[in-house]
């Protein structure tokens, strides 16, 4: 293939063959990576810490690597550059979740995925911004800064991994990982006009993410192209003996089906994920989308998942549950925000509580501390543990007789900043069509189906059976191909920084 | 199972529940890979980020706790749910690293067993008390509250016990009095002891007591308003503090007054129990399922294979000895004090061919000499074959039952075995006739008033003349051969 001018538009698969080939050298790669984030960070954000340092060293090694042998036995990131959502653990780098109150928390131990991502050899540009503590569909609830979408930077990019989201559509990086609890990784993958997988609950491990609902959270990545997110997916799943919740379940060579084609797949469309206030052009788009899964040789059958309406109140009650309890070990006794010049510690905690939790966090911890409380629990947590039963057994009936369920991922484009700020109950609405999917331990994958009347884009989402990944990655892959979405690339090229910047 | 209505001077009948929290002897803690041993431990050395609750670590399960939990409740007569989890105890103290405890609520490792302990009322008999759930958790990290040289106060906190295994035991409300409660939890140590899943040392901090204490009229079944009792750091502040309690509530309700519904910490220097908290002020401690963790399943399989590692329990063995080795019940319950005392004996037993008298040795002497090193059976300078020769020197005569004890203090400080102890110091037996014929003359010569005595009858004579020949022997001369010899010299 031909070496390109600008090697911020490559895929991974791309970068991989021509890294294998010795065309271009990790140190390249990441160096354009960098000056890309220099030029569009202004404008973007896309970043609360940038690792450039770290960058160039795992790329000079990457290099190192890939001259000392088999360029093709190296492992199959070696050089690409990944932009890793600030959640993640990295040893020796700030990790804030986006919160005021870890500002300063350098962890001395590494998640799991970024062990595992360190030794495919990745480059890691830097840590992403995000809601804070993943709370949030628009990244403008992170304790640090806004995140512009590339589309419109007037516009949110979707959240909470909406740094991930824009580091990969305005080519600060090659590739990224997300977290996923309600859409966090979705819902911005499809504002932003790029691919975002959530894989099945246990399918890869959660040591050294910071929490926000713990049977909901789930690792993923972002890409351009749909290859990328398979390559990226591969490499980090698998069973963690640090996870007591992930799988034994092997893992299998996703890119190798990639390209085997839908013909004969079964794919079920659910009215009810066409819901009311859904903008005309979401639903047009993504119902194009499904017409063309059929002239690809599948076949579309309607199916029902009446129980999926209750998501969003399930989802609310169980996620702030878990959340209170996850959020309580952040009062400034040992890392993170203190506030040190309270003398009584029991008043220093609850200070330090006060100053660094946002607005949103509050809110979930009161909502979460409420549904657990004496007299309450059976109302709400419990109710809320039944319904989420019935919402899995809704997907089990449907996957008997379909393979995979497609469905709008938003049903809104990118929304102006500020627009839902003050309306949580709107801003909650942005993930009606992700939830039940986390509620249902699924997996869930993001891709751009196109353009609104504005420019803006749509995403499809496809819905997988438990711990069938592969097929996700497949039917996305033969509807991309059929496509030109993932060649259209934001118009950022000298981007200036837009006024009102917070 | 309620308790045998045990009415007091006045009037009242307490209803007594204990909660006991012991440490598991695990090697590592109950969520991580960090060493539980951390008795002497520089402070903050033995963790890592998973026990000090660092952001986006998750806990995995320690299977040995797990077992030795099930073990314990399999000892304790328990049932085995085959489906049981983990919750999380929410509640924010700076000495607990996640801001909740991961904890047992709903479904527990165990439930409905029960514990017998010797009735303190009448020595002869035993009770029975109700085991309500055996579950597992871990401890938390430890305060240290300190004042600087300027007055300065604060708190040092150390995080090496952070995750210790910690076996909760909560007992039903059959206990009715102080001294009962010391007898089941002195009974409930020795089992733990026994099955070796805790040292259930108290001072330690390894086995801690708290108490639930209500009154109510003797013969009547509604229970009264409960007080729990917190802070008692030995088995005698146990005892000390439900007297009190019990006593407190009594003259509450005396004057007509009502019990508050209350923790209360037991003071131990000023012999009182003072009011930590009311009801109103108590945690709500939101429980919910760990979704961190599965459930954990234990098919009955399992159940069985960890059965069969309990051994024999201290009210079996007790039995056992007094069938088997015909002890009398005291002799039976000192020697199974400890499981390593009880196979110190059997071994004794074996290697001498004589239970009873070692049996009598190691409850009367060997018992004597460790309560002098204040140690378990392990620290003595000798092992059960020391014993068990000393016990054969005694039967095939070799050395006089006078001159034994003095061999075994000595085997003791030395090491040395019996034996080479009598023969160094020539302490064998005389049962040499000739040579006592000598000593027997000597003393008929020396006595001349015991031996007219005799003669005229009086019995005692022979015992005092004896006593001369024993003298002159250095107790060494052979009683029996004495006796005889003597006899027949007076009477011949």
């Amino acid at each position: 293939m031909v070496i390109p001018h600008d090697l911020t538009t490559l895929t991974a698969p791309e970068a991989r063959t021509l890294l294998v080939r010795r065309a271009i050298s990790a140190t390249e790669l990441t160096q354009a990576a960098l000056d890309r984030i220099a030029q569009v960070e202004p404008a973007i954000r896309s970043f609360i810490t940038i690792t450039a340092d770290q960058a160039l060293a795992q790329a000079a090694a990457a290099d190192a690597a890939l001259g000392a042998g088999d360029p093709a036995s190296t492992p199959e990131l070696t050089g690409i550059p990944i932009a890793l959502k600030d959640l993640f653990c990295t040893a020796g780098v700030q990790t804030t979740a986006g919160s005021r109150i870890l500002e300063g928390f350098v962890p001395p131990y590494d998640a799991t995925v970024v062990a595992r991502l360190r030794k495919a050899g990745a480059t890691f540009v830097g840590k992403a911004n995000m809601d804070e503590f993943a709370m949030g569909s628009s990244t403008e609830n992170s304790g640090y800064h806004l995140t512009r979408n590339p589309w419109d930077t007037a516009r949110v990019p979707g959240g909470s991994s909406g740094g991930s989201a824009t580091a990969v559509a305005a080519g600060e990086a090659i590739l990224s990982l997300g977290t996923d609890t309600g859409g966090s990784i979705r819902q911005p993958a499809a504002l932003c006009s790029v691919t975002g997988l959530k894989p099945t609950y246990g399918r890869v491990s959660r040591y050294g993410v910071v929490a926000f609902a713990s049977s909901l959270d789930q690792v993923g990545p972002f890409s351009v192209g749909v290859e990328g997110s398979a390559m990226l997916l591969r490499a980090i799943a698998g069973h963690d003996p640090l996870d007591a919740t992930t799988a034994t379940t092997g893992v299998p060579d996703y890119v190798a089906t990639i390209r085997d084609g839908i013909r004969g797949l079964r794919v079920g469309v659910p009215a009810e994920y066409f819901v009311a206030g859904m903008e005309p052009d979401v639903e047009r788009l993504v119902r194009a989308a499904i017409d063309d899964l059929a002239r690809l040789g599948a076949e579309i059958v309607p199916v029902r998942l009446p129980y999926s309406a209750h998501g969003l109140a399930t989802y609310y009650i169980i996620a702030p549950a878990e959340a209170s309890s996850n959020l309580s070990r952040y009062n400034g006794t040992r890392y993170g925000l203190a506030a040190v010049e309270e003398a009584d510690v029991n008043r220093a905690m609850d200070l330090t509580r006060a100053r660094g939790f946002g607005a949103e966090p509050k809110r979930r911890i009161m909502l979460g501390t409420y549904a657990l409380s004496s007299g309450y629990y059976d109302a709400y947590y419990r109710k809320a543990q039944q319904v989420r039963t019935l919402i899995k057994a809704d997907f089990d009936a449907a996957f008997r007789d379909v393979d995979v369920i497609a469905s709008p991922v938003s049903p809104t484009v990118a929304f102006p900043i500020g627009a839902r700020i003050d309306d949580p109950l709107a801003m909650y609405l942005s993930d009606v069509c992700t939830i039940p999917v986390n509620v249902a331990g699924l997996p869930g994958i993001s891709v751009p189906c196109g353009f609104d009347g504005q420019g803006l884009p749509v995403g499809l989402q496809l819905i997988g059976r438990a711990f069938d990944e592969a097929t996700l990655f497949r039917a996305a892959w033969a509807y991309e191909d059929a496509t030109d979405w993932p060649r259209r690339r934001p118009p950022l090229a000298t981007a200036a920084t837009p006024a009102g910047e917070s | 199972m309620t308790a045998t209505a045990t009415a007091t001077a006045t009037g009242w009948e307490a209803v007594i529940g204990l909660e006991v929290h012991a440490q598991l002897l695990t090697e590592s803690k109950m969520f991580c890979a960090c060493s539980s041993r951390y008795a002497g431990a520089l402070p903050n050395t033995l963790v890592c980020p998973i026990c000090l609750g660092m952001p986006g670590v998750l806990p995995v399960m320690n299977r040995a706790a797990i077992e030795a939990t099930i073990l314990t409740a399999l000892a304790l007569g328990c049932r085995i749910p085959e489906y049981s989890k983990f919750d999380r105890k929410n509640y924010n103290y700076p000495d607990l690293m996640k801001g909740y405890q991961i904890s047992q609520f709903d479904l527990p490792f165990s439930e409905a067993g029960s514990l017998e302990f010797p009735d303190p009322a009448d020595p002869s008999r035993t009770r029975r008390a109700g085991i309500t759930r055996v579950h597992l958790e871990e401890d938390t990290a430890t305060l240290k509250h300190v004042r600087d040289a300027t007055g300065l106060a604060y708190s040092l906190m150390d995080a090496n016990r952070s995750g210790v295994p910690l076996m909760e035991i909560v007992g039903d409300p059959d206990l009715s009095t102080a001294d009962e409660a010391g007898a089941y939890l002195r009974a409930l140590r020795q089992v733990l002891r026994y099955l070796g899943v805790s040292t259930a040392n108290m001072e330690e901090g390894a086995f801690r007591c708290d108490a639930n204490v209500s009154l109510r009229r003797p013969g009547t079944q509604a229970l009264g308003r409960k007080v729990e009792v917190k802070n008692m750091n030995s088995f005698r502040s146990v005892v000390r503090a439900l007297e009190f309690e019990i006593a407190r509530q009594a003259e509450v309700l005396d004057a007509g007054g009502r019990i508050v519904q209350e923790t209360r910490g037991w003071v131990d220097d000023r012999g009182i129990t003072v009011s930590q908290r009311s009801k109103e002020e108590a945690n709500d401690y939101r429980y919910f399922p760990e979704p961190d963790l599965p459930p954990v399943l234990t098919p009955p399989a399992e159940v069985d294979r960890i059965r069969a590692r309990l051994p024999e329990l201290p009210a079996a063995k007790r039995q056992r000895f007094e069938s088997e080795y015909g002890l009398g019940a005291d002799a039976a319950e000192t020697l199974t004090q400890s499981r390593s005392l009880a196979t110190w004996f059997e071994e004794v037993a074996r290697l001498s061919g004589n239970p009873r008298a070692a049996a009598n040795w190691v409850v009367r002497d060997v018992i004597r000499l460790l309560g002098a090193t204040g140690g378990e059976i392990e620290s003595l300078g000798i092992g059960p074959a020391h014993l068990a020769e000393l016990v054969r020197l005694v039967d095939d005569g070799t050395i006089s039952v006078r001159t034994a004890p003095e061999v075994l203090e000595e085997a003791v400080a030395t090491g040395a075995m019996p034996a080479s102890i009598v023969q160094a110091r020539g302490l064998g037996q005389v049962s040499d006739a000739t040579a006592l014929a000598a000593e027997v003359a000597a003393a008929i010569a020396a006595n001349p008033r015991a031996v007219a005595d005799y003669r005229n009858g009086k019995a005692t004579a022979l015992g005092f003349l004896v006593g001369a020949i024993m003298k002159a022997t250095r107790g060494k001369g052979n009683p029996g051969l004495v006796n005889d010899l003597l006899r027949s010299a007076l009477d011949g």
